[in-house]
């Protein structure tokens, strides 16, 4: 008899359980809220409230509570991975946004794909986040390797140059950023008058010698802002005002600092993070961002709306696919993947099969004067579309 | 290409190269004095002359907006960078080398490079408290320009000169080379021509002799430390001027191509310190550029040798120096008495 009524009590526990489910939805975020890079974790985490705000009003019309829960991964793997597992045990989300680094993101979507747990990113650029081919995994922002062959469009299209100067810090990231370069380059019929790596921090007077001899029209330089800068100083002391070339390494505000007012000019870079100039619809976006955080909006906090955006349509697609009904994690991840999503801050967003965003942009920032202003910005696709 | 285009370049490099080397001259000294005195290798040197290349950064940076003339900053700079290398050097001396002077020559050389390392950390500490790491110079206005402007503009003799062979220089290479030289004839004199540099001299040959001669060799030991010290503060100041960007950890490369330069000059030798230097700055400069005459000459060999081999090119000179001429070029050898 007892027994009975503990079953039945059971029963009723989970009877209840299953109706609050179904009334609740929530969307995670993964990003460092706190430590030296929660200023941009912040900024997803608060484009990501910003689309649940506005999409609340929508779930609640098909009897659904959206609530938005977000998780701080500090910036470090083990944290990310750690917040993953608690989210995965959360059954109430059915997607997660995030993250900010591409190395918390890879082991995080790992520990989120068992339970078919989509992610969608709004900033990991690293080749590796999708061509592991996870089902879960998607990201809207541009791939590394996307932006070796836009940089050399960019040095062909826009700085006209006929030949090019390329050089590489001899790390995995700058090397391989150079020889994409180099190849796109040698493919359009540019000629390369010099390929080399130098692990130098300080000393660039032979490099600087060679490229006053041979007079080339652009530098493409594949490394990061602190080796570049003193290069560059030293490049404009010389009195040499060629344009100087490189990747999201150069994404720094330091730039302009090392290099000195009188040389930060005519210095290029590619970056995925938009200014938020760059994107037409992001006026109101950026009005409502100040309004709500009282803080200002940045290229991480539009994309951040954009993937929870993205999320958010594909919720509700599954929803409706699912007979109104609170659809299963595998359903939304399947959905995500497979739609289109139209009028977001960054344009159209719909993925290829392993979940990279089929046609990105990169955007090619100019430092003028010691400040970074959108130079263009260019179409780039995936590899594999 | 022709030979118009390419002997300037060749000129260029070549006095480029003599212009670095003459960092790694003064720097140099600082391991020769100390070696030929105490006969030990002060591997914290490298750090005692990027101490003098963050205090002439700080000086610069604060005088970075006050009208005071620029050559009189530059003073201040330097000497604020000899006082504080100087004195770090004697204090690095007094705490860590000479409690151990008895020890086996490997201890002195295993604190050294403890030394070496804990004043990297402090360095970065220090400066990390303002949210610094790669320390700008600032340097006064017109220090940047070409030292000889326009063309048909009037020059001093000097810039007619230089460019009348194709060589354009910039102001600070300029004071960087007159202050190495006021700096290695002020040496000359000290060392020569003092009582000081008699008793440094003196205790250099034989210690206990010269100390029943009088000589307080502990001084004198302080007294050579010092003016090492000074010299690091200098060649870090000119480094920074150079090449404009220092951090705690850029020390090592230059350091460590410098004590190259002492011992190929024989080390414990002043003028050998100064040969060593230049030679190993133009070495160093020719090699980063022998991928272009790879190219000309249609090598493909030479044409691999890039920029990021020009730091071996010391190296390979050192183990050729040591095989066949192993107390250096101007060194002389010690005879073991029994």
């Amino acid at each position: 008899m007892k027994k009975t009524a503990l079953s039945l009590s059971v029963l009723a526990a989970l009877a209840l359980g299953t109706a609050s489910a179904q009334t609740t939805i929530k969307i995670a975020t993964i990003s460092p809220l706190s430590g030296g890079q929660s200023n941009l974790g912040t900024q997803i985490r608060n484009g990501a409230q910003l689309a649940v705000n506005e999409y609340a009003p929508q779930f609640k019309k098909l009897g659904f509570n959206l609530q938005l829960v977000p998780y701080d991964d500090q910036a470090d793997p083990a944290t990310g991975t750690a917040a993953a597992r608690k989210i995965a045990a959360d059954n109430q989300i059915l997607a997660v946004v995030g993250t900010l680094n591409s190395g918390v993101a890879i082991p995080a979507s790992a520990a989120l794909a068992p339970s078919n747990l989509v992610m969608i990113s709004p900033a990991n650029t690293a080749n590796q986040v999708t061509d592991r081919g996870l089902a879960n995994m998607n990201r809207i922002v541009a791939r590394d390797d996307s932006q070796g062959p836009a940089g050399a469009n960019f040095i062909m299209d826009n700085l006209k140059a006929k030949k090019v100067y390329v050089l590489n810090d001899k790390t995995a990231y700058g090397e391989g950023l150079a020889a994409e370069v180099e190849k796109a380059l040698k493919a359009k019929g540019v000629t390369i008058s010099g390929s080399e790596g130098t692990e130098e921090k300080s000393d660039f007077s032979s490099i600087v010698a060679k490229i006053k001899l041979t007079r080339p029209d652009a530098i493409y330089f594949g490394g990061i802002y602190n080796q570049i800068g003193v290069f560059i100083k030293q490049l404009r002391g010389a009195g040499i005002t060629t344009p100087v070339v490189g990747g999201d390494g150069l994404d720094s505000s330091e730039l302009p600092t090392i290099v000195g007012k009188a040389g930060a000019n005519n210095i290029y870079y590619t970056t995925v993070a938009a200014p938020l100039e760059a994107l037409p619809a992001a006026k109101t976006f950026a009005a409502s961002f100040q309004k709500t955080f009282n803080n200002p909006a940045q290229g991480f906090g539009a994309f951040g709306y954009d993937a929870a955006t993205v999320t958010l349509k594909g919720l509700l697609e599954a929803i409706r696919a699912n007979g109104n009904k609170a659809p299963t994690r595998k359903m939304v991840q399947d959905t995500i993947r497979k739609g289109t999503y139209k009028g977001l801050l960054s344009g159209e967003v719909s993925f290829n099969s392993v979940g990279d965003r089929k046609a990105a942009t990169l955007y090619v920032m100019n430092i003028k004067d010691g400040k970074a202003v959108l130079e263009t910005s260019l179409p780039v696709k995936p590899p594999k579309n | 290409m022709e030979l118009s285009v390419l002997l300037p370049f060749i000129v260029n490099v070549i006095v480029g190269g003599l212009i670095l080397g003459f960092v790694y001259a003064i720097i140099a000294l600082g391991y020769t004095m100390v070696y030929g005195v105490l006969q030990l290798i002060n591997f914290a040197h490298s750090e005692v002359f990027i101490t003098g290349a963050v205090v002439g950064f700080e000086i610069f940076r604060i005088l970075q907006d006050s009208p005071m003339n620029g050559y009189l900053k530059l003073l201040l700079a330097l000497m604020s960078a000899m006082v504080v290398s100087g004195l770090l050097n004697v204090l690095i001396e007094r705490l860590a080398y000479r409690p151990l002077r008895g020890a086996p020559r490997l201890v002195p050389l295993i604190t050294a490079i403890g030394v070496s390392l804990i004043l990297q950390d402090v360095l970065r500490f220090l400066e990390g408290l303002q949210g610094r790491f790669d320390l700008t110079y600032t340097l006064p206005a017109g220090f940047g320009n070409k030292f000889c402007a326009a063309e048909g503009s009037s020059c001093a003799p000097l810039g007619n000169f230089l460019r009348s062979v194709g060589v354009d220089v910039q102001l600070k290479d300029v004071i960087l080379v007159v202050v190495a030289l006021v700096s290695l004839t002020v040496l000359n004199y000290v060392v020569n021509r003092t009582r000081l540099g008699k008793a440094i001299r003196a205790v250099s040959q034989d210690r206990v002799t010269a100390g029943l001669m009088g000589i307080d060799s502990n001084r004198m030991i302080s007294a050579t430390f010092l003016i090492g010290g000074a010299l690091g503060g200098v060649s870090g100041v000119l480094f920074g001027i150079k090449f404009g960007t220092v951090n705690a950890y850029s020390g090592f490369d230059p350091g460590i191509i410098a004590f190259t330069a002492a011992v190929l000059g024989g080390i414990g030798s002043i003028p050998g310190a100064v040969l060593g230097g230049l030679l190993l700055g133009v070495i160093q400069n020719l090699i980063g550029v022998m991928n272009i005459f790879g190219d000309l000459l249609g090598i493909d060999n030479l044409g691999t040798i890039d920029a990021s081999y020009s730091k071996i090119g010391p190296f390979i000179v050192l183990v050729l120096i040591l095989i066949f001429k192993p107390t250096g070029l101007l060194g002389k050898s010690n005879v073991e008495k029994v």
